[in-house]
């Protein structure tokens, strides 16, 4: 690893300015996808901007429709919450799955949302219930946020504060776990909220993670696994890689958007 | 360019000057010289370098030392002084050979401790299993630490 100098702010300003200062400066969250990438030397920042000592960041809230989780809280933190298995136990299964206990314990949403992985679960929830992500410059709808294989709308000095989903009544995340890295080789996030029908996918987009529209269309007549019978995507433009081939990739998503669909309309267990 | 750091370490307070890009596992091996803390694989997969970190497992080959700063540090030297008897789970894994080489038990103890803070004494298989997912053993002996971690679990609640 090269060698770096850091900050610790305490306020996401400080964090603000500090990027201002430092063009060249990375943000450290949990720290789990960069200081691996940094030990590859595919990263080298000299300066790190480390958000653990910022206030007021992290925690899960819900107020009225809607469930406000903070971008520097713990995946761990998000799938025991109490409020949030409560209330939309599909979006906490999502952290529950991310890599294992100990990378559970430091790894953040923020982070995750920033870095924007094609095989990452985050992006996937956020995409699949709408999700707003609020930085401290603006408001930006999940639509506009992934832009792309590791990269997203945020501008330089834009700080992700927390991420705002709306509470839907019917949602289901169902991932094939890469068996070594736990990272989803493809996963399907599905919810219905009032007219509002969603199927985002992560892990088979060569560009990220993606909508598929011709599922949603076929969801509004009736929001079930039935509905999506014998659909498929097309091939193209899925990754290809040693672990799945694009024509498993894209058929991976059709079986997963019909599992996803069967646990959202469960009734009586977890994902009710 | 070094960076002062102080941090409490299984009871002690320990500070110094480290430079930067100094892992919390560099640190406490290299430094500290708390040796029984593993690198397996150096890429949070493998989890011998797990360690307490204000009482919840981490993989301290992912964290900057810097970022310790103030925390509380626990590590496998720190479960029972040297003469002394063992940790319940230490003399567990030592009861049902819940070791072959032992590279990655120091890790295996720490996650398990961490289980039974989560998930109480009382652990079935598979819920063993299921948590000891960041935590590898390449001699395969994964039967005995489950076994080692069910009787350490049970034998703590004493």
């Amino acid at each position: 690893m090269y060698a770096f100098t850091y900050h610790r702010p305490t306020t996401v300003r400080q964090a603000a300015n500090l990027l201002a200062k430092h063009p060249e400066a990375k943000l450290l969250a949990g720290g789990h996808s960069l200081i691996p990438v940094m030990k590859q030397r595919l990263a080298a920042p000299n300066v790190i901007v480390d958000l653990n000592k910022v206030e007021g960041i992290a925690g899960v809230e819900i107020s009225g429709r809607s469930v406000t989780i903070g971008a520097m809280t713990r995946h761990a933190d998000v799938a025991n919450s109490p409020v949030l298995r409560e209330a939309m136990p599909a979006l906490a299964g999502v952290p529950g799955s991310i890599g294992d206990p100990q990378v559970r314990n430091r790894g953040t949403i923020g982070g995750s949302i920033a870095n924007n992985d094609p095989n990452a679960d985050y992006p996937a929830a956020c995409l699949g219930l709408g999700a707003t992500i609020v930085t401290n410059k603006r408001k930006i709808a999940a639509d506009d946020f992934f832009t792309g294989m590791f990269s997203t709308a945020l501008e330089e000095n834009e700080i992700i504060v927390k991420v705002q989903f709306p509470l839907a009544k019917k949602a289901g995340y169902e991932k094939f776990k890469h068996p070594a890295s736990g990272f989803a080789l493809v996963g399907v996030f599905v919810s219905k909220r009032s007219s509002d029908i969603r199927v985002a996918v992560t892990g088979a987009g060569a560009n990220g993670v993606f909508r598929v529209k011709s599922f949603e269309e076929a969801l509004k007549k009736r929001f079930a696994a039935k509905s999506l019978e014998g659909m498929t995507i097309p091939a193209a433009g899925m990754n290809s890689d040693i672990h799945a081939g694009a024509d498993y990739r894209a058929h991976l998503v059709g079986v997963l958007a019909r599992r996803a669909l069967d646990k959202a309309n469960a009734k009586g267990d977890d994902n009710d | 360019m070094a960076s002062t750091v102080s941090m409490t370490v299984n009871g002690k307070p320990v500070s110094g000057k480290i430079e930067p890009r100094t892992l919390l596992v560099q640190y406490l091996r290299e430094t500290l010289r708390l040796t029984g803390t593993h690198v397996g694989c150096d890429t949070s997969q493998c989890g011998a370098c797990v360690v307490h970190v204000n009482g919840v497992a981490m993989k301290s080959c992912t964290i900057f030392a810097w970022q310790l700063d103030g925390a509380e540090v626990k590590t496998i030297e720190g479960l029972s002084a040297a003469g002394e008897p063992l940790h319940p789970m230490q003399e567990a894994f030592r009861e049902h050979h819940g070791l072959q080489c032992g590279y990655c038990t120091p890790g295996m103890i720490m996650s398990a401790l961490d289980i039974v803070r989560r998930k109480g004494h009382e652990l079935d298989d598979h819920t063993i299993r299921e948590e000891l997912d960041g935590n590898l053993c390449r001699c395969t002996g994964y039967h005995n630490i489950v076994k080692a971690i069910a009787a350490g679990a049970k034998a703590m609640a004493k």
